[in-house]
């Protein structure tokens, strides 16, 4: 039994948390949060030339080649650091929708440029408020050419090609779309975390290339999301640590009624409360990473696990987190409402929380069932 | 990171599983199996005696307290080995019950603290279970706050050295089948609370013990009230220094902490297989949105906790010691347990009042299960002491402020009315 990450794990995790203290501290998240630069760049460069935009990526392909646990540390330290960066639609989606379904010469095309940063990829999946379903996909390609729009597309605005999911007939096929094509409009739009950039972007008759074959949009999107669920419940469990202990930091220091307000029982039980829904999220994301990593028949179960606790437990430290911090947690001078809006700006990513719930229960029905 | 045993624990699986494959009582394992909350299911055998059957015939074979050391009758087995001893052990395991305050607590205490002959005449039956043990710490003026109690320890007035104990213990499970006992007292209540207590040992049936059964809140009885009228203790069977007792109690209860078994039961599996056959209004409850989204939280804490207790023995097989943060196992499962008891109550609608396990769903399952969780909520550690553990522990926030802490103990007022 070892359900822990390797010392060389560990090590990489060190170096990505050292490397983003110096180079993310939270001036350049409100850089972005309050500038006009949608993502900060000289980070994404540099993350990089660290290799981390390319872990998983095969050596062939310009990536690293190393497995999904290194990945699982390096999105952690992502989100303690509220990395203003596209990694979560890059690598966490766009390189995944191409390892699964691309041809050589998609991969060839995207892949490299993908690890050295050259290019942001993302996924364009919602078209309206709503749980995407089947039907909700209207967006339609024929002949290679997509019509339709799509909304709160992560990193819409900055990425140089989309995974694109649309109508084909009666089924759901994924396409490739350069956005700097002809016929493709984006909209910044605003949304409750500026700090990442969302769009909406509209297909006029845009030319498109088909990955994977026509119809299998709706199984490669489960099976990548699988992936991406317990690397993003990662980029949570990094954030409710980190807001835990901003929490209990303050807690320790703020003076109320002559004595620190860490000592008061209300404000302790409420930090332990954090704690146990932190460790529970970690918990489960480490059986998510080892499902991930091996390949295990256990992943979707694993993925869903992960996602739902990891997603409880960052809103719950978040809020909490603002709440200790009384009314200067409020302020816009305090970093709470940073993590607050990530928090909150995760648990819809992938698929909402209840959707993720209604995930799980299906999967462990269909296990019971099976067995 | 991975499950697999390393070729040494699997070598060592194999032992023990075959071990029980030949020796284990396989004709009480459908009631092990189907036996519910607070009690066994062995249809009518006496459950000690089947208890200390099994526990010396694992004695026997060596298969008994795994990690004590030899000498004291057990294997001197890595705690890792015990981890798996205990899941191939599995249901058999629950008859183990009566042993595990002797076994988690009061061993390790009397091996740390207990003079050789002492040591070397106690431990082998108490591991064999040929001797049950019990631990009387709780008192009806200390509960959470433990060093509020008052049984008092004084020096006999004969000269012989020894201590006369009176007094009043509650909580204390399996008194009434104990041979000994583990003892806090009061030996000086003129300093403050902390430093004027004293540990000892104690025969079960000297004269003076009195044991009274206390009927609990679901009906059954599981603790008792035990009362000391003059009761002699020999100095020889004190466990520390007198004024220690503090410290040694401390002892005891980390030990508590270092039985990590399989993780302790949240009622989710029963939950999930009642919601996969009943309906609600909208048809089955397993596909019942409002339904999903509470499984989907139950389930999380309950594989969070299994997982947790997973990287906790990844931990103990690096050599590290369990700390505090072991403390979230029980503060998770009691609430949630109790959480799951009254959905699964709901779900049932009207019928959900049935407890006759003849009739209830899970065989009554969910209404013992509501009425036992209350319990769970407060032995061993309240919900409320854990997350001041946790808090202050693991956390690093400000101990809680005490105010009869420099207060010598007999000035500390008793009354909130005063």
């Amino acid at each position: 039994m070892n359900f822990e990450f390797s010392d060389e794990q560990k090590q990489m995790a060190t170096q990505a948390r050292r490397y983003l203290a110096d180079k993310c501290p939270s001036t350049a998240v409100r850089a972005i949060l309050e500038g006009p630069e949608p993502y900060d760049k000289a980070l994404w460069k540099g993350l990089a030339e660290m290799g981390f935009l390319g872990v998983v990526i095969p050596e062939e392909y310009g990536g690293l080649g190393l497995g999904y646990l290194e990945l699982c540390v390096i999105a952690e330290e992502l989100g303690r650091a509220l990395a203003p960066v596209p990694f979560s639609s890059s690598v966490m989606l766009a390189t995944e929708f191409l390892l699964a379904a691309g041809s050589d010469a998609q991969k060839r095309a995207w892949l490299p440029r993908l690890a050295s940063g050259d290019a942001i990829g993302t996924f364009a999946y919602a078209e309206k408020a709503g749980a995407v379903t089947p039907k909700t996909i209207q967006l339609s390609a024929a002949n290679n050419r997509l019509n339709g729009a799509k909304t709160a597309v992560p990193d819409g605005d900055i990425a140089d090609f989309a995974v694109v999911a649309a109508r084909t007939g009666t089924s759901i096929s994924l396409y490739l779309v350069d956005l700097s094509a002809a016929g493709v409009t984006r909209t910044t739009l605003d949304t409750i975390d500026p700090s990442r950039s969302h769009a909406r972007i509209d297909f006029a008759d845009a030319a498109a290339e088909p990955l994977g074959a026509p119809g299998e949009g709706l199984r490669l999107i489960s099976e990548v999301f699988d992936r991406a669920a317990v690397l993003t419940a990662f980029e949570q469990i990094g954030g409710a640590d980190r807001t835990l202990e901003m929490a209990r930091d303050y807690a320790l220091e703020r003076m109320a009624f002559g004595r620190p307000i860490g000592s008061f029982q209300a404000i302790k039980h409420m930090l332990a409360d954090m704690y146990v829904s932190a460790t529970l999220a970690r918990s489960n994301g480490c059986y998510g990473a080892w499902a991930l990593s091996t390949g295990a028949a256990e992943l979707p179960e694993a993925a869903a696990t992960a996602r739902v606790s990891a997603t409880q437990a960052f809103q719950h430290c978040a809020k909490n987190n603002i709440q200790v911090h009384g009314g200067m947690g409020f302020t816009w001078a305090f970093d709470c409402h940073l993590f607050y809006r990530r928090s909150n700006l995760l648990s819809v990513n992938l698929g909402s929380l209840s959707q993720w719930e209604d995930t799980l229960i299906q999967r462990l029905r269909a296990r019971n069932t099976a067995a | 990171m991975n499950f697999d045993d390393t070729p040494q624990e699997a070598a060592f699986r194999a032992e023990v599983r075959a071990w029980i494959d030949a020796n284990a009582p396989t004709h009480l394992l459908e009631g092990l199996r189907s036996s519910g909350f607070g009690g066994l299911n062995l249809e009518g055998a006496d459950p000690i005696t089947l208890s200390k059957n099994w526990q010396k015939k694992k004695a026997e074979a060596g298969w008994a307290c795994l990690h004590w050391p030899k000498e004291y009758g057990g294997r001197g087995a890595t705690p890792i080995e015990r981890v798996i001893w205990g899941q191939e052990e599995g249901p058999y395991g629950a008859l183990g019950g009566v042993f595990i305050i002797g076994h988690g607590m009061c061993g390790p205490t009397m091996m740390a603290f207990a003079a050789e002959e002492h040591k070397r005449r106690y431990l082998p039956p108490l591991a064999a279970g040929e001797e049950i043990w019990c631990q009387l710490f709780s008192e009806p003026a200390g509960g959470s706050d433990l060093a509020g109690l008052r049984t008092r320890a004084e020096p006999a007035s004969d000269g012989s050295g020894d201590w006369i104990i009176n007094g009043q213990k509650i909580w204390t499970s399996g008194a009434h089948y104990s041979d000994y006992g583990i003892l806090i007292t009061r030996t000086d209540p003129t300093v403050p609370k902390h430093k004027g207590m004293t540990m000892f040992f104690l025969d079960m049936h000297s004269p003076g013990i009195e044991i009274r059964p206390i009927k609990q809140a679901n009906g059954q009885s599981g603790f008792n009230e035990v009362y000391f009228t003059d009761v002699r203790i020999p100095d020889g069977q004190r466990l520390g220094a007198v004024g220690d007792g503090w410290k040694v109690s401390l002892t005891t209860l980390m030990n508590e902490r270092l039985s990590i078994g399989s993780g302790m039961s949240t009622g989710f599996p029963e939950l999930f297989d009642l919601c996969c056959r009943i309906e609600t209004q909208n048809g089955l409850a397993v596909d019942d949105p409002a339904v999903r989204s509470k499984l989907a939280t139950w389930a999380v804490r309950t594989t969070g906790l299994k997982y947790t207790g997973f990287r906790a023995l990844s931990a103990l097989s690096r050599g590290e010691i369990p700390g505090p943060e072991n403390s979230i196992g029980k503060l998770v499962a009691g609430p949630t347990m109790q959480e799951i008891a009254m959905f699964a109550e709901d779900l049932q609608g009207q019928a959900g009042v049935i407890s006759d396990p003849d009739i209830a769903a899970a065989n009554g399952r969910f209404q013992a299960m509501l009425m036992r969780s209350p319990a769970t909520r407060v032995e061993g550690g309240t919900d409320e002491i854990l997350r001041n553990i946790i808090a202050e522990r693991v956390l690093g926030l400000p101990a809680d402020i005490r105010v009869d802490k420099d207060v010598p103990f007999n000035m500390i007022p008793t009354s909130g009315r005063a």
